[in-house]
């Protein structure tokens, strides 16, 4: 216990700045300001990979480490749609996960909102239009934020989410 | 017979790595496979291509015991009757059986003939790697899959996925319990099934490293080595040693990234988040370290056919010495804090236990298979430059729990600490990329290299006018997810994420 004390103690807090928004990620805007301004930065995030290669996964996870500390900032990634006011999507859309990522989005309240990540989830990426893979999110739900980058960097990431309720 | 005599028989497949090819007929492909089990040979992959003169097909199945390394191929033709299944022998093939019927329509007498990554998205009589032409018709949706039920008092079943409540991968489990005991788990997979291999075939080959690298992101350097690896075995070039070397560091780095962020999480998912705070600021750490030496935090274009796409600068050599210098220490006492933690010790010893006998019948592989006290490690027993001049400590352990995967991860990150050292301070010095050119149609390589979570195998097969014909990438979760589902029998519900994680196996380097 004293060595994990002393370990806390002796690190500190290492909390980066949250990075500016970035108003050139954004696709689509359905929030209106006034809207965005009640819901404030009390955010709740919803993940669903819906095909990626993983590599937009271990970005968005570096966000909840103690650098970025996502929560820090009063946004929390929480387990069910039901309780999401914002759908974070990686990767393109695998023919086998339409469904799943279409129910995911109905089941959550409104108003939401979609941030999609990665190149993948920007175009389709580097795997394209096929018959496994629907291609970009926007082909199969609204996306309101899109970040590009393959994988984009977890300060890119948390621009994108901030833009989105900016 | 032993597997050496096989291989000594056998044709060598390319140039540079030591991997053979043998044309069989089925009971030699029968024979063969049952004493390569009875040696205890690994079955790497079993994949399917076409004939060479284009009529027919080639079952093919990769193998490896040490020092040799042998694929096997057996001729079959759309009327000839199921191919011998390999299940009987290598429990783990029976998926690959199932997954090469979904892309190509051919059956092997394997009694399991339910869909593995055909859900409901393309049509059940259209097989896409054989008839270009397939596109996406149905619903994706496979609410029909047959999962084997259990029945009796008071058992009931929980379904989850295929989206998770974390931010990881989709795919579906399905537990069958009494109480809070887990008596079945069934997966079933394919949900990030997105047409990779046949994507492939729309690369030039000189740049399918790139796909490569991002069949599993987090086995980034290993698949496009792999992939560097079969296409310079084709035109049977070296790369210069600097290139060898500078692979080797890219890699250990990859190993060391990914056990750190999972040492993070175990400790998190046994209660103590301290463990997540250190481990994933000591990761984010060397993310950044990656970035000022190789200018990506994640190095998936690092490697590229005839070397690295940039040269290692001094001033990124330095910091990656310096990180590493003072990460193995830092390591050393988090794991101080994790054995003398009572809760953490707990949830860890006994957990998720796959007992060596068990690992040995179902192949189990990789990091997970040396906690379990299977000694493979491609690096030692079928190394390629620089491992064959770097004296690589083998880590084993034999309790097969959580602990022991933890521990191997642990002494894993300290030996690749040291192994990057040590590379950091022999580097040649020579250029760092010579150019590789395309290989003929028809020529035919394989790669294969240790990733972090255990072999990475690729096979790759140049068309005409530098295009690919036929790559298959092999992740080793093929062969380790259906031993998750043995190492959760008798554990309780709750620790499924725990167990799950010590393996952190891949979803999409497994339905690709
Ligand atoms: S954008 Fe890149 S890192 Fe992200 S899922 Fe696609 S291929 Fe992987």
């Amino acid at each position: 216990m004293f060595k994990t004390i002393k370990r806390i103690a002796a690190i500190g807090i290492v909390t980066e700045a949250a990075p500016p928004v970035d108003p050139q990620l954004c696709v689509r805007e359905i929030l209106q300001k006034r809207i965005r301004a009640l819901l404030g930065r009390a955010l709740c995030i919803r993940h669903v990979d819906a095909g990626s290669c993983n590599g937009c996964e271990l970005e968005v996870h570096a966000l909840n480490n103690p650098i970025y500390n996502i929560e820090g900032l009063g946004i929390k990634f929480v387990a069910s749609p039901r309780h999401a006011d914002l759908l974070l999507v990686t990767g393109p859309v695998a023919s086998n996960m339409r469904v799943a990522l279409q129910r995911t989005y109905e089941a959550m309240p409104d108003p939401k909102m979609v941030v999609a990540i990665g190149d993948c989830g920007c175009t389709g990426g580097i795997f394209g239009e096929s018959y496994a893979s629907c291609g970009r999110v926007s082909n199969v739900i609204a996306v309101n934020v899109a970040v590009p980058g393959c994988p984009p960097s977890p300060t890119r990431i948390l621009q994108g989410i901030l833009t989105a309720i900016a | 017979m032993p597997v050496r005599l096989w291989w000594d028989l056998a044709a060598p497949a390319t140039q540079a790595a030591g991997m053979r090819r043998l044309t069989v007929d089925a009971a030699t492909w029968v024979r063969a496979a049952e004493e390569f089990a009875a040696a205890d040979a690994h079955l790497l992959a079993l994949w399917v291509a076409r004939a060479p003169n284009q009529e027919g097909f080639l079952i093919r199945a990769a193998f490896v015991a040490a020092g040799a390394g042998l694929i096997l191929e057996l001729p079959i033709a759309d009327c000839d009757p199921p191919y011998p299944g390999l299940e009987p022998f290598f429990p783990a093939a029976s998926r690959m059986q199932r997954a090469a019927y979904d892309l190509w329509g051919l059956r092997a007498t394997d009694p399991d003939r339910r869909p593995w990554l055909r859900h409901a998205a393309w049509p059940e009589d259209q097989y896409p790697l054989r008839n270009p032409a397939v596109m996406a018709a149905g619903t994706g949706i496979s609410e029909a899959y047959r999962f084997v039920r259990v029945a009796g008092d008071g058992v009931h079943e929980i379904p989850v996925g295929p989206v998770h409540a974390g931010i990881i991968e989709p795919g579906h489990f399905r537990f069958s319990i009494v109480g809070e005991k887990v008596l079945r788990l069934e997966e079933h997979l394919g949900y990030v099934h997105k047409g990779i291999e046949r994507r492939f075939t729309d690369f030039p080959i000189l740049e399918g490293h790139r796909l490569a690298a991002r069949v599993s992101g987090d086995c980034a350097v290993a698949y496009a080595w792999a992939y560097c690896q079969a296409l310079e075995g084709m035109v049977g070039m070296r790369v210069p040693a600097r290139a060898d070397w500078l692979r080797a560091l890219c890699l250990e780095l990859e190993r060391i990234a990914n056990h750190l962020g999972d040492l993070g999480a175990l400790g998190n998912d046994a209660g103590f988040a301290f463990g997540l705070a250190q481990f994933s600021r000591l990761k984010e750490h060397l993310l950044r370290a990656n970035e000022a030496a190789f200018g990506q935090r994640y190095l998936f274009d690092t490697v590229v056919p005839g070397g690295l796409h940039a040269d290692l600068s001094q001033s990124g050599a330095h910091t990656l010495g310096d990180f590493l210098s003072r990460l193995a220490p830092e390591v050393e006492s988090l794991r101080d804090i994790y054995d003398e933690h009572g809760g953490v010790r707990d949830r860890f010893v006994g957990a998720g236990r796959v007992a060596p006998e068990l690992a040995a019948r179902l192949g189990l592989i990789g990091f997970a298979g040396r906690a379990s006290a299977r000694g493979l490690d491609v690096r030692i027993d079928f190394p390629c430059a620089p491992y064959t001049d770097l004296a690589l400590r083998r880590v084993t352990r034999t309790a097969g729990d959580v602990a022991a995967r933890v521990a191997v991860r642990f002494d894993e990150v300290q030996e690749s600490c040291r192994l990057s050292l040590h590379i950091l301070k022999s580097l040649p010095s020579s250029v760092h990329r010579v150019e590789c050119p395309p290989p003929v149609q028809g020529a035919f390589g394989t790669g294969l290299i240790e990733g972090w979570r255990g072999p990475i195998f690729l096979a790759l097969e140049a068309g005409a006018a530098g295009a690919i014909s036929r790559c298959h990438p092999h992740d080793p979760s093929w062969q380790n997810w259906p031993v998750l589902e043995h190492a959760i029998i008798g554990n309780i519900v709750p620790d499924f994420p725990l167990i799950n994680k010590s393996f952190n196996l891949s979803y999409s380097g497994h339905d690709l």
